[in-house]
Protein backbone atom coordinates (compact mmCIF):
# COMPACT_ATOMS: atom_id res chain seq x y z
CA UNK A 1 0.00 0.00 0.00
CA UNK A 2 1.61 3.20 -1.14
CA UNK A 3 -1.16 5.15 0.41
CA UNK A 4 0.60 7.41 2.87
CA UNK A 5 -2.59 7.95 4.87
CA UNK A 6 -2.99 4.20 5.31
CA UNK A 7 0.65 3.79 6.33
CA UNK A 8 0.29 6.58 8.82
CA UNK A 9 -2.82 5.01 10.28
CA UNK A 10 -1.06 1.66 10.55
CA UNK A 11 1.99 3.11 12.24
CA UNK A 12 -0.24 4.85 14.78
CA UNK A 13 -1.96 1.56 15.50
CA UNK A 14 1.43 -0.13 15.88
CA UNK A 15 2.47 2.51 18.40
CA UNK A 16 -0.75 2.06 20.31
CA UNK A 17 -0.40 -1.72 20.39
CA UNK A 18 3.27 -1.57 21.34
CA UNK A 19 2.44 0.64 24.32
CA UNK A 20 -0.44 -1.65 25.30
CA UNK A 21 1.93 -4.62 25.29
CA UNK A 22 4.48 -2.83 27.41
CA UNK A 23 1.79 -1.69 29.79
CA UNK A 24 0.27 -5.18 30.05
CA UNK A 25 3.68 -6.64 30.79
CA UNK A 26 4.45 -3.72 33.05
CA UNK A 27 7.91 -3.80 31.52
CA UNK A 28 9.55 -3.15 28.17
CA UNK A 29 11.05 -0.42 26.00
CA UNK A 30 8.70 2.28 24.71
CA UNK A 31 11.20 4.89 23.47
CA UNK A 32 12.91 2.87 20.76
CA UNK A 33 9.73 1.04 19.81
CA UNK A 34 8.07 4.36 19.01
CA UNK A 35 11.06 5.74 17.08
CA UNK A 36 11.24 2.60 14.93
CA UNK A 37 7.51 2.26 14.27
CA UNK A 38 7.33 4.17 10.97
CA UNK A 39 10.21 2.28 9.38
CA UNK A 40 8.86 -1.07 10.55
CA UNK A 41 5.46 -0.09 9.13
CA UNK A 42 6.96 0.56 5.71
CA UNK A 43 8.90 -2.70 5.83
CA UNK A 44 5.86 -4.84 6.62
CA UNK A 45 3.19 -2.92 4.70
CA UNK A 46 5.02 -1.76 1.62
CA UNK A 47 8.55 -2.97 1.17
CA UNK A 48 9.00 -6.63 2.06
CA UNK A 49 7.86 -9.84 0.37
CA UNK A 50 6.71 -12.50 2.79
CA UNK A 51 3.94 -15.06 3.31
CA UNK A 52 2.28 -15.06 6.70
CA UNK A 53 1.00 -18.61 6.19
CA UNK A 54 4.50 -19.79 5.23
CA UNK A 55 6.95 -17.96 7.50
CA UNK A 56 9.81 -20.19 6.33
CA UNK A 57 9.23 -19.44 2.63
CA UNK A 58 12.80 -19.61 1.29
CA UNK A 59 12.37 -16.59 -0.98
CA UNK A 60 11.02 -14.24 1.66
CA UNK A 61 12.73 -10.97 2.44
CA UNK A 62 14.26 -11.02 5.91
CA UNK A 63 14.01 -8.42 8.64
CA UNK A 64 16.49 -8.67 11.48
CA UNK A 65 15.75 -6.47 14.44
CA UNK A 66 19.17 -6.18 15.98
CA UNK A 67 17.87 -3.74 18.60
CA UNK A 68 15.56 -6.50 19.74
CA UNK A 69 14.39 -4.69 22.85
CA UNK A 70 12.11 -2.76 20.45
CA UNK A 71 10.20 -5.93 19.51
CA UNK A 72 6.82 -4.58 20.68
CA UNK A 73 6.68 -2.52 17.46
CA UNK A 74 7.69 -5.60 15.46
CA UNK A 75 5.12 -7.85 17.15
CA UNK A 76 2.40 -5.29 16.47
CA UNK A 77 3.37 -5.01 12.81
CA UNK A 78 3.48 -8.79 12.41
CA UNK A 79 0.06 -9.12 14.05
CA UNK A 80 -1.51 -6.62 11.68
CA UNK A 81 0.23 -8.32 8.77
CA UNK A 82 -1.60 -11.48 9.78
CA UNK A 83 1.01 -13.67 11.49
CA UNK A 84 -1.10 -13.89 14.67
CA UNK A 85 -3.87 -12.13 16.52
CA UNK A 86 -2.99 -8.79 18.09
CA UNK A 87 -4.73 -9.92 21.29
CA UNK A 88 -2.12 -12.64 21.71
CA UNK A 89 0.61 -10.04 21.98
CA UNK A 90 -0.77 -8.93 25.33
CA UNK A 91 1.04 -11.99 26.66
CA UNK A 92 4.25 -10.06 25.97
CA UNK A 93 6.96 -11.06 28.47
CA UNK A 94 4.75 -13.68 30.17
CA UNK A 95 6.00 -17.10 31.13
CA UNK A 96 5.63 -19.47 28.18
CA UNK A 97 4.73 -16.71 25.73
CA UNK A 98 6.16 -16.65 22.19
CA UNK A 99 6.37 -12.88 22.65
CA UNK A 100 9.64 -12.85 24.54
CA UNK A 101 11.11 -9.68 26.00
CA UNK A 102 13.59 -9.69 23.13
CA UNK A 103 12.38 -11.14 19.83
CA UNK A 104 13.51 -14.73 19.55
CA UNK A 105 13.68 -17.03 16.58
CA UNK A 106 13.12 -20.16 18.60
CA UNK A 107 10.02 -18.80 20.29
CA UNK A 108 8.13 -17.20 17.41
CA UNK A 109 7.81 -18.10 13.73
CA UNK A 110 8.63 -15.20 11.47
CA UNK A 111 11.42 -13.90 13.67
CA UNK A 112 14.74 -14.39 11.88
CA UNK A 113 17.21 -14.44 14.78
CA UNK A 114 17.33 -13.95 18.52
CA UNK A 115 18.35 -10.66 20.03
CA UNK A 116 18.96 -9.05 23.38
CA UNK A 117 22.70 -8.58 23.21
CA UNK A 118 23.25 -5.50 21.11
CA UNK A 119 25.75 -5.63 18.28
CA UNK A 120 25.02 -9.12 16.97
CA UNK A 121 22.28 -8.68 14.39
CA UNK A 122 24.24 -7.24 11.50
CA UNK A 123 26.64 -10.21 11.41
CA UNK A 124 23.71 -12.61 11.31
CA UNK A 125 22.14 -10.53 8.52
CA UNK A 126 25.40 -10.81 6.59
CA UNK A 127 25.31 -14.58 6.92
CA UNK A 128 21.77 -14.63 5.55
CA UNK A 129 22.74 -12.28 2.72
CA UNK A 130 25.76 -14.46 1.85
CA UNK A 131 23.53 -17.53 1.76
CA UNK A 132 21.21 -15.63 -0.58
CA UNK A 133 24.11 -14.96 -2.94
CA UNK A 134 25.32 -18.58 -2.76
CA UNK A 135 21.84 -19.88 -3.53
CA UNK A 136 21.20 -17.22 -6.20
CA UNK A 137 18.11 -16.04 -4.37
CA UNK A 138 16.54 -12.68 -4.98
CA UNK A 139 15.57 -11.90 -1.41
CA UNK A 140 16.63 -8.71 0.34
CA UNK A 141 17.91 -8.63 3.93
CA UNK A 142 17.03 -5.70 6.18
CA UNK A 143 18.69 -5.13 9.52
CA UNK A 144 17.70 -2.43 11.98
CA UNK A 145 20.22 -1.18 14.53
CA UNK A 146 20.04 1.50 17.20
CA UNK A 147 22.47 4.39 17.08
CA UNK A 148 23.61 3.57 20.62
CA UNK A 149 24.18 0.01 19.42
CA UNK A 150 26.91 1.33 17.13
CA UNK A 151 29.13 1.56 20.22
CA UNK A 152 29.59 -2.21 19.94
CA UNK A 153 32.80 -3.24 18.18
CA UNK A 154 31.18 -6.22 16.48
CA UNK A 155 29.03 -3.84 14.45
CA UNK A 156 32.14 -2.40 12.80
CA UNK A 157 33.58 -5.84 12.15
CA UNK A 158 30.33 -6.58 10.35
CA UNK A 159 30.35 -3.24 8.51
CA UNK A 160 33.69 -4.25 7.01
CA UNK A 161 32.53 -7.76 6.16
CA UNK A 162 29.42 -6.55 4.33
CA UNK A 163 31.40 -4.26 2.08
CA UNK A 164 34.11 -6.86 1.53
CA UNK A 165 31.49 -9.35 0.36
CA UNK A 166 29.76 -6.65 -1.76
CA UNK A 167 26.38 -7.44 -0.27
CA UNK A 168 24.03 -5.24 -2.26
CA UNK A 169 21.21 -7.51 -1.04
CA UNK A 170 21.71 -6.12 2.45
CA UNK A 171 20.19 -2.90 3.77
CA UNK A 172 21.04 -1.71 7.26
CA UNK A 173 18.80 0.85 8.89
CA UNK A 174 20.01 2.96 11.78
CA UNK A 175 17.18 4.14 13.96
CA UNK A 176 19.09 7.27 14.82
CA UNK A 177 17.04 8.65 17.68
CA UNK A 178 20.13 10.20 19.32
CA UNK A 179 19.41 8.65 22.70
CA UNK A 180 20.49 5.37 24.24
CA UNK A 181 19.81 3.79 27.63
CA UNK A 182 21.28 6.32 29.99
CA UNK A 183 21.64 9.52 28.02
CA UNK A 184 22.43 11.14 24.69
CA UNK A 185 24.53 9.37 22.08
CA UNK A 186 26.65 12.47 21.68
CA UNK A 187 27.57 12.42 25.37
CA UNK A 188 27.99 8.69 25.85
CA UNK A 189 30.09 8.08 22.74
CA UNK A 190 29.88 10.55 19.88
CA UNK A 191 29.28 8.97 16.45
CA UNK A 192 29.85 11.91 14.18
CA UNK A 193 30.63 12.10 11.37
CA UNK A 194 28.33 9.09 11.03
CA UNK A 195 27.66 9.39 7.31
CA UNK A 196 31.38 9.67 6.54
CA UNK A 197 32.16 6.70 8.75
CA UNK A 198 29.87 4.37 6.82
CA UNK A 199 30.95 5.85 3.49
CA UNK A 200 34.58 5.31 4.28
CA UNK A 201 33.80 1.68 5.12
CA UNK A 202 32.50 1.22 1.57
CA UNK A 203 28.78 1.50 2.08
CA UNK A 204 26.18 3.35 0.07
CA UNK A 205 24.75 5.84 2.58
CA UNK A 206 21.31 7.41 2.50
CA UNK A 207 20.27 9.83 5.22
CA UNK A 208 16.58 10.50 5.71
CA UNK A 209 13.90 11.62 8.10
CA UNK A 210 12.80 8.31 9.56
CA UNK A 211 9.27 9.51 10.16
CA UNK A 212 8.58 10.56 6.56
CA UNK A 213 6.95 7.68 4.70
CA UNK A 214 7.72 9.08 1.29
CA UNK A 215 11.40 9.33 2.18
CA UNK A 216 11.54 5.88 3.76
CA UNK A 217 10.02 4.28 0.67
CA UNK A 218 12.35 6.23 -1.58
CA UNK A 219 15.38 5.17 0.43
CA UNK A 220 14.50 1.46 0.27
CA UNK A 221 14.00 1.78 -3.47
CA UNK A 222 17.39 3.38 -3.91
CA UNK A 223 19.00 0.77 -1.70
CA UNK A 224 17.67 -2.07 -3.84
CA UNK A 225 19.02 -0.49 -7.00
CA UNK A 226 22.53 -0.20 -5.61
CA UNK A 227 25.10 -2.49 -7.20
CA UNK A 228 28.12 -4.15 -5.53
CA UNK A 229 27.65 -2.38 -2.18
CA UNK A 230 25.51 -2.70 0.89
CA UNK A 231 23.34 0.29 1.77
CA UNK A 232 22.81 1.90 5.13
CA UNK A 233 19.83 4.12 5.70
CA UNK A 234 20.57 6.54 8.49
CA UNK A 235 17.10 7.41 9.65
CA UNK A 236 16.88 10.46 11.83
CA UNK A 237 14.14 9.75 14.32
CA UNK A 238 12.74 10.90 17.62
CA UNK A 239 12.92 8.57 20.57
CA UNK A 240 9.39 8.18 21.95
CA UNK A 241 7.91 9.63 18.74
CA UNK A 242 4.19 10.28 18.90
CA UNK A 243 3.85 10.61 22.65
CA UNK A 244 4.92 14.09 23.67
CA UNK A 245 5.87 13.32 27.25
CA UNK A 246 8.08 10.44 26.12
CA UNK A 247 9.82 12.23 23.26
CA UNK A 248 13.59 12.74 23.50
CA UNK A 249 13.76 11.44 27.04
CA UNK A 250 16.19 8.67 27.93
CA UNK A 251 14.03 8.06 30.99
CA UNK A 252 11.48 6.45 28.64
CA UNK A 253 14.01 4.07 27.15
CA UNK A 254 13.02 1.08 29.26
CA UNK A 255 10.17 2.08 31.50
CA UNK A 256 6.51 1.06 31.19
CA UNK A 257 3.82 3.74 31.44
CA UNK A 258 1.44 3.49 34.39
CA UNK A 259 -2.32 3.42 33.74
CA UNK A 260 -2.74 7.21 33.65
CA UNK A 261 0.30 7.66 31.46
CA UNK A 262 -0.95 4.95 29.10
CA UNK A 263 -4.32 6.68 28.82
CA UNK A 264 -2.63 9.96 28.05
CA UNK A 265 -0.32 8.38 25.51
CA UNK A 266 -3.13 6.56 23.72
CA UNK A 267 -5.25 9.68 23.54
CA UNK A 268 -2.37 11.47 21.83
CA UNK A 269 -2.05 8.68 19.31
CA UNK A 270 -5.76 8.39 18.47
CA UNK B 1 56.75 -46.59 18.33
CA UNK B 2 53.41 -44.87 17.99
CA UNK B 3 53.06 -42.66 14.96
CA UNK B 4 52.50 -38.93 15.47
CA UNK B 5 50.18 -36.76 13.43
CA UNK B 6 48.50 -33.36 13.53
CA UNK B 7 44.85 -33.30 14.53
CA UNK B 8 44.67 -30.17 12.38
CA UNK B 9 45.46 -32.32 9.38
CA UNK B 10 42.52 -34.55 10.18
CA UNK B 11 40.37 -31.44 10.55
CA UNK B 12 41.31 -29.99 7.18
CA UNK B 13 41.10 -33.28 5.27
CA UNK B 14 37.71 -34.03 6.72
CA UNK B 15 36.42 -30.58 5.75
CA UNK B 16 37.22 -31.38 2.13
CA UNK B 17 35.51 -34.76 2.43
CA UNK B 18 32.31 -33.36 3.87
CA UNK B 19 32.50 -30.44 1.43
CA UNK B 20 32.45 -32.99 -1.35
CA UNK B 21 29.58 -34.92 0.17
CA UNK B 22 27.38 -31.95 0.96
CA UNK B 23 27.31 -28.68 -0.89
CA UNK B 24 25.75 -26.94 2.08
CA UNK B 25 29.03 -27.18 3.99
CA UNK B 26 30.73 -23.78 4.19
CA UNK B 27 33.88 -22.74 6.03
CA UNK B 28 34.56 -19.43 7.77
CA UNK B 29 38.01 -18.28 8.73
CA UNK B 30 39.36 -15.54 11.01
CA UNK B 31 42.77 -15.19 9.39
CA UNK B 32 44.27 -18.51 10.44
CA UNK B 33 43.93 -20.69 7.32
CA UNK B 34 47.63 -21.63 7.15
CA UNK B 35 47.61 -22.71 10.81
CA UNK B 36 44.51 -24.81 10.38
CA UNK B 37 45.62 -26.15 7.00
CA UNK B 38 42.58 -24.87 5.14
CA UNK B 39 44.29 -24.53 1.78
CA UNK B 40 42.85 -27.88 0.71
CA UNK B 41 39.32 -26.62 1.20
CA UNK B 42 39.95 -23.13 -0.16
CA UNK B 43 41.41 -24.45 -3.42
CA UNK B 44 38.63 -26.93 -3.90
CA UNK B 45 35.64 -24.83 -2.87
CA UNK B 46 36.60 -21.16 -3.09
CA UNK B 47 32.97 -20.04 -3.30
CA UNK B 48 32.16 -21.81 -0.04
CA UNK B 49 35.01 -20.32 1.93
CA UNK B 50 34.60 -16.98 3.71
CA UNK B 51 37.55 -15.07 5.07
CA UNK B 52 36.13 -12.60 7.60
CA UNK B 53 39.40 -11.29 8.99
CA UNK B 54 40.46 -11.06 12.61
CA UNK B 55 36.90 -10.70 13.75
CA UNK B 56 35.72 -13.74 15.67
CA UNK B 57 32.52 -12.14 16.94
CA UNK B 58 31.45 -11.23 13.43
CA UNK B 59 32.47 -14.68 12.14
CA UNK B 60 30.26 -16.47 14.65
CA UNK B 61 27.29 -14.22 13.81
CA UNK B 62 27.75 -14.67 10.06
CA UNK B 63 27.93 -18.42 10.58
CA UNK B 64 24.62 -18.28 12.45
CA UNK B 65 22.99 -16.37 9.57
CA UNK B 66 24.30 -18.87 7.02
CA UNK B 67 22.96 -21.75 9.11
CA UNK B 68 19.51 -20.13 9.21
CA UNK B 69 19.44 -20.56 5.42
CA UNK B 70 20.33 -24.24 5.45
CA UNK B 71 24.11 -23.99 5.26
CA UNK B 72 26.33 -26.03 7.59
CA UNK B 73 29.01 -23.54 8.63
CA UNK B 74 32.30 -24.64 10.18
CA UNK B 75 34.20 -21.76 11.75
CA UNK B 76 37.93 -22.16 12.02
CA UNK B 77 40.15 -20.44 14.57
CA UNK B 78 42.13 -21.22 17.73
CA UNK B 79 40.27 -22.42 20.80
CA UNK B 80 41.44 -19.38 22.75
CA UNK B 81 39.63 -17.11 20.24
CA UNK B 82 36.59 -19.24 19.55
CA UNK B 83 34.77 -19.54 21.88
CA UNK B 84 37.06 -17.39 24.04
CA UNK B 85 36.83 -14.13 22.12
CA UNK B 86 33.20 -14.41 21.11
CA UNK B 87 31.39 -15.88 24.07
CA UNK B 88 28.41 -13.54 23.77
CA UNK B 89 27.92 -14.45 20.12
CA UNK B 90 28.45 -18.14 20.80
CA UNK B 91 25.87 -17.95 23.54
CA UNK B 92 23.15 -15.90 21.80
CA UNK B 93 23.51 -16.06 18.02
CA UNK B 94 24.45 -19.77 18.05
CA UNK B 95 23.50 -21.42 21.36
CA UNK B 96 20.23 -19.68 22.14
CA UNK B 97 18.99 -19.95 18.54
CA UNK B 98 20.16 -23.60 18.39
CA UNK B 99 21.98 -22.69 15.18
CA UNK B 100 23.55 -25.46 13.14
CA UNK B 101 27.03 -23.96 13.52
CA UNK B 102 30.24 -25.92 14.16
CA UNK B 103 32.78 -23.90 16.11
CA UNK B 104 36.20 -25.46 15.59
CA UNK B 105 39.03 -24.40 17.89
CA UNK B 106 42.59 -25.64 17.36
CA UNK B 107 45.77 -25.03 19.41
CA UNK B 108 44.02 -26.06 22.60
CA UNK B 109 45.45 -26.12 26.10
CA UNK B 110 49.01 -25.55 27.23
CA UNK B 111 50.06 -27.87 24.40
CA UNK B 112 50.01 -24.65 22.33
CA UNK B 113 53.44 -24.11 23.90
CA UNK B 114 55.73 -21.20 23.22
CA UNK B 115 53.11 -18.60 22.32
CA UNK B 116 52.53 -18.43 26.05
CA UNK B 117 49.77 -18.18 28.58
CA UNK B 118 47.70 -15.55 26.81
CA UNK B 119 47.21 -17.88 23.85
CA UNK B 120 46.74 -21.11 25.79
CA UNK B 121 43.11 -21.99 26.07
CA UNK B 122 42.31 -23.62 29.40
CA UNK B 123 38.68 -22.60 29.90
CA UNK B 124 37.07 -23.28 26.51
CA UNK B 125 35.56 -26.64 27.50
CA UNK B 126 34.10 -25.03 30.61
CA UNK B 127 32.41 -22.17 28.80
CA UNK B 128 31.11 -24.18 25.84
CA UNK B 129 29.90 -27.02 28.03
CA UNK B 130 27.87 -24.62 30.16
CA UNK B 131 25.79 -23.52 27.17
CA UNK B 132 22.52 -25.40 26.49
CA UNK B 133 22.15 -27.01 23.04
CA UNK B 134 25.93 -27.42 22.60
CA UNK B 135 27.68 -30.68 21.83
CA UNK B 136 31.34 -30.56 22.91
CA UNK B 137 33.87 -32.89 21.28
CA UNK B 138 37.55 -33.32 22.14
CA UNK B 139 39.09 -35.95 19.85
CA UNK B 140 42.29 -37.72 20.90
CA UNK B 141 44.11 -38.01 17.58
CA UNK B 142 44.18 -37.45 13.84
CA UNK B 143 41.60 -40.11 13.00
CA UNK B 144 39.19 -39.06 15.71
CA UNK B 145 39.39 -35.43 14.62
CA UNK B 146 38.42 -36.50 11.12
CA UNK B 147 35.52 -38.51 12.41
CA UNK B 148 34.48 -35.68 14.72
CA UNK B 149 34.21 -33.35 11.71
CA UNK B 150 32.07 -35.87 9.86
CA UNK B 151 29.85 -36.33 12.91
CA UNK B 152 29.56 -32.60 13.47
CA UNK B 153 28.16 -32.16 9.99
CA UNK B 154 25.50 -34.75 10.79
CA UNK B 155 24.50 -33.42 14.21
CA UNK B 156 21.72 -30.84 14.04
CA UNK B 157 22.69 -27.95 16.28
CA UNK B 158 25.71 -26.20 17.73
CA UNK B 159 28.98 -28.06 18.15
CA UNK B 160 32.24 -27.02 19.74
CA UNK B 161 35.11 -29.11 18.38
CA UNK B 162 38.46 -28.77 20.17
CA UNK B 163 41.77 -30.05 18.87
CA UNK B 164 45.47 -29.36 19.11
CA UNK B 165 48.56 -27.78 17.69
CA UNK B 166 51.26 -30.41 18.25
CA UNK B 167 51.45 -33.76 16.55
CA UNK B 168 49.67 -36.19 18.85
CA UNK B 169 50.15 -39.97 19.01
CA UNK B 170 47.84 -41.79 16.63
CA UNK B 171 45.95 -44.07 18.99
CA UNK B 172 43.04 -45.10 16.79
CA UNK B 173 42.63 -46.03 13.18
CA UNK B 174 40.23 -45.54 10.33
CA UNK B 175 38.07 -48.39 11.57
CA UNK B 176 37.97 -47.68 15.30
CA UNK B 177 34.55 -47.05 16.76
CA UNK B 178 33.72 -43.36 17.18
CA UNK B 179 30.25 -42.35 18.16
CA UNK B 180 29.25 -39.01 19.62
CA UNK B 181 28.19 -39.41 23.23
CA UNK B 182 29.83 -42.85 23.57
CA UNK B 183 33.12 -43.04 25.44
CA UNK B 184 35.55 -45.76 24.38
CA UNK B 185 37.17 -48.14 26.83
CA UNK B 186 40.65 -48.36 25.34
CA UNK B 187 42.02 -50.71 27.96
CA UNK B 188 40.01 -52.79 30.40
CA UNK B 189 41.05 -52.88 34.04
CA UNK B 190 39.58 -53.51 37.48
CA UNK B 191 41.72 -51.53 39.95
CA UNK B 192 41.32 -47.92 38.89
CA UNK B 193 39.93 -45.96 35.91
CA UNK B 194 41.60 -43.10 34.12
CA UNK B 195 39.24 -41.01 31.98
CA UNK B 196 41.04 -38.78 29.51
CA UNK B 197 40.32 -36.56 26.55
CA UNK B 198 42.37 -35.04 23.77
CA UNK B 199 46.13 -35.18 24.15
CA UNK B 200 45.81 -36.71 27.62
CA UNK B 201 44.39 -40.00 26.40
CA UNK B 202 47.87 -41.00 25.21
CA UNK B 203 49.33 -40.06 28.58
CA UNK B 204 46.66 -42.07 30.37
CA UNK B 205 47.64 -45.14 28.34
CA UNK B 206 51.30 -44.54 29.16
CA UNK B 207 50.48 -44.29 32.85
CA UNK B 208 48.59 -47.58 32.66
CA UNK B 209 51.64 -49.18 31.07
CA UNK B 210 53.96 -47.87 33.75
CA UNK B 211 51.76 -49.49 36.40
CA UNK B 212 51.05 -52.70 34.51
CA UNK B 213 52.82 -55.05 36.92
CA UNK B 214 51.20 -53.44 39.90
CA UNK B 215 47.70 -52.37 38.98
CA UNK B 216 45.10 -53.16 36.40
CA UNK B 217 44.28 -49.69 35.07
CA UNK B 218 41.21 -49.12 32.93
CA UNK B 219 41.60 -46.30 30.38
CA UNK B 220 38.61 -44.51 28.90
CA UNK B 221 38.76 -42.09 26.01
CA UNK B 222 35.95 -39.63 26.69
CA UNK B 223 35.98 -37.69 23.43
CA UNK B 224 32.48 -36.33 23.88
CA UNK B 225 32.39 -34.04 26.89
CA UNK B 226 28.75 -33.22 26.23
CA UNK B 227 26.49 -35.14 26.10
CA UNK B 228 28.68 -37.21 28.39
CA UNK B 229 28.47 -41.01 28.38
CA UNK B 230 26.99 -41.64 31.81
CA UNK B 231 26.61 -45.39 31.37
CA UNK B 232 30.25 -46.08 30.56
CA UNK B 233 31.44 -43.81 33.37
CA UNK B 234 29.13 -45.30 35.98
CA UNK B 235 30.08 -48.84 34.94
CA UNK B 236 33.76 -47.96 35.22
CA UNK B 237 33.21 -46.51 38.69
CA UNK B 238 31.36 -49.68 39.70
CA UNK B 239 34.09 -51.91 38.28
CA UNK B 240 37.11 -50.09 39.68
CA UNK B 241 35.88 -47.96 42.56
CA UNK B 242 38.33 -45.14 41.84
CA UNK B 243 38.54 -42.62 39.03
CA UNK B 244 41.22 -40.24 37.81
CA UNK B 245 40.47 -37.70 35.07
CA UNK B 246 43.11 -36.25 32.76
CA UNK B 247 42.82 -33.22 30.51
CA UNK B 248 44.88 -30.37 29.07
CA UNK B 249 42.42 -27.80 30.41
CA UNK B 250 41.64 -26.24 33.75
CA UNK B 251 40.43 -28.75 36.33
CA UNK B 252 37.64 -26.24 36.93
CA UNK B 253 34.78 -26.84 34.54
CA UNK B 254 36.33 -29.28 32.11
CA UNK B 255 36.29 -33.06 31.67
CA UNK B 256 37.04 -33.71 35.35
CA UNK B 257 34.09 -31.58 36.43
CA UNK B 258 31.82 -33.25 33.89
CA UNK B 259 32.80 -36.74 35.08
CA UNK B 260 32.47 -35.84 38.74
CA UNK B 261 29.01 -34.36 38.12
CA UNK B 262 27.88 -37.74 36.82
CA UNK B 263 29.55 -39.86 39.49
CA UNK B 264 28.65 -37.61 42.43
CA UNK B 265 25.01 -38.05 41.54
CA UNK B 266 24.91 -41.69 40.44
CA UNK B 267 27.85 -43.59 41.90
CA UNK B 268 30.25 -41.57 44.05
CA UNK B 269 33.79 -42.94 44.21
CA UNK B 270 37.08 -41.33 45.29
CA UNK B 271 38.48 -39.21 42.46
CA UNK B 272 41.60 -37.29 41.50
CA UNK B 273 41.89 -34.61 38.84
CA UNK B 274 44.87 -34.25 36.54
CA UNK B 275 44.73 -30.98 34.65
CA UNK B 276 45.77 -27.36 34.88
CA UNK B 277 45.30 -26.41 38.52
CA UNK B 278 43.71 -22.98 38.38
CA UNK B 279 46.67 -21.15 36.88
CA UNK B 280 47.36 -19.54 33.54
CA UNK B 281 49.92 -21.04 31.20
CA UNK B 282 53.23 -19.56 30.07
CA UNK B 283 55.80 -19.90 27.30
CA UNK B 284 57.70 -23.13 26.95
CA UNK B 285 57.89 -26.29 24.89
CA UNK B 286 54.75 -28.42 25.30
CA UNK B 287 56.63 -31.28 27.00
CA UNK B 288 58.29 -28.87 29.42
CA UNK B 289 54.92 -27.30 30.15
CA UNK B 290 53.31 -30.69 30.71
CA UNK B 291 56.00 -31.33 33.35
CA UNK B 292 55.59 -27.92 34.96
CA UNK B 293 51.79 -28.15 35.01
CA UNK B 294 51.53 -31.78 36.06
CA UNK B 295 50.16 -33.38 32.92
CA UNK B 296 52.73 -36.10 32.22
CA UNK B 297 52.11 -39.86 32.52
CA UNK B 298 54.11 -39.77 35.77
CA UNK B 299 51.69 -37.23 37.19
CA UNK B 300 48.80 -39.51 36.31
CA UNK B 301 50.63 -42.38 38.03
CA UNK B 302 51.02 -40.20 41.09
CA UNK B 303 47.32 -39.37 41.10
CA UNK B 304 46.50 -43.07 40.83
CA UNK B 305 48.79 -43.95 43.73
CA UNK B 306 47.07 -41.38 45.90
CA UNK B 307 43.83 -43.29 45.37
CA UNK B 308 44.98 -46.84 46.01
C1 LIG C 1 25.59 -6.01 24.60
C2 LIG C 1 24.56 -5.20 25.32
N1 LIG C 1 24.95 -4.30 26.24
C3 LIG C 1 24.02 -3.59 26.92
C4 LIG C 1 22.70 -3.77 26.71
C5 LIG C 1 21.66 -2.99 27.52
N2 LIG C 1 20.88 -2.08 26.66
C6 LIG C 1 19.67 -2.38 26.20
S1 LIG C 1 19.03 -1.21 25.18
C7 LIG C 1 20.41 -0.23 25.40
C8 LIG C 1 20.52 1.09 24.70
C9 LIG C 1 20.36 0.94 23.22
O1 LIG C 1 20.36 2.18 22.59
P1 LIG C 1 20.05 2.29 21.05
O2 LIG C 1 20.84 1.27 20.31
O3 LIG C 1 20.23 3.69 20.64
O4 LIG C 1 18.54 1.81 20.96
P2 LIG C 1 17.21 2.66 21.03
O5 LIG C 1 17.54 4.07 21.43
O6 LIG C 1 16.65 2.61 19.68
O7 LIG C 1 16.34 1.98 22.06
C10 LIG C 1 21.33 -0.84 26.24
C11 LIG C 1 22.61 -0.25 26.65
C12 LIG C 1 22.33 -4.74 25.75
N3 LIG C 1 21.06 -5.04 25.49
N4 LIG C 1 23.27 -5.41 25.06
Amino acid sequence: MKDYKKLEKMSKQIRIDALKMISAANSGHPGGSLSAADIITVLYFYEMNYKVDDPDWPDRDRFILSKAHCCPALYAAMAHAGYFDIKDTLKFRELGSPFQGHSSKVHLKGIETSGGLLGQGLSVAIGIALAGKLDKKKYQVYCMLGDGELDEGQVWEAVMSASKFRLNNLTAIIDSNKIQLSGKVKDIKPLNPLVDKWKSFGWNVIEINGHNFKKIIWAFKKAKKTKHKPTVIIANTVKGKGVKFMENKWEWHGKPPDQDQLKKALSELK
Amino acid sequence: MTQLEHTRKGFSEALVEIGQENENVVVLDADVWPSNKLKLFIDKFPERYFQVGIAEQDMIGIAAGLSFCGKIPFTSSFSVFTPGNCFGQTRLSVGFTNANVKICGSHSGIDFGKDGGSAQSIADIAISRALPNFTVIVPCDYFETKKAVHWSARIKGPVYLRFGRSKWPVLTNFESRFEIGKANVLRPGCDVTVVGCGSMVANALKAAKILKNELDVQVINCHTIKPIDKTTLINAAKDTGRVVTAEDHSVIGGLGSAVSEVLAEHYPVPMRFVGVKDRFGQSGAPDELYKEYGLTPKHIVKAIRKLV
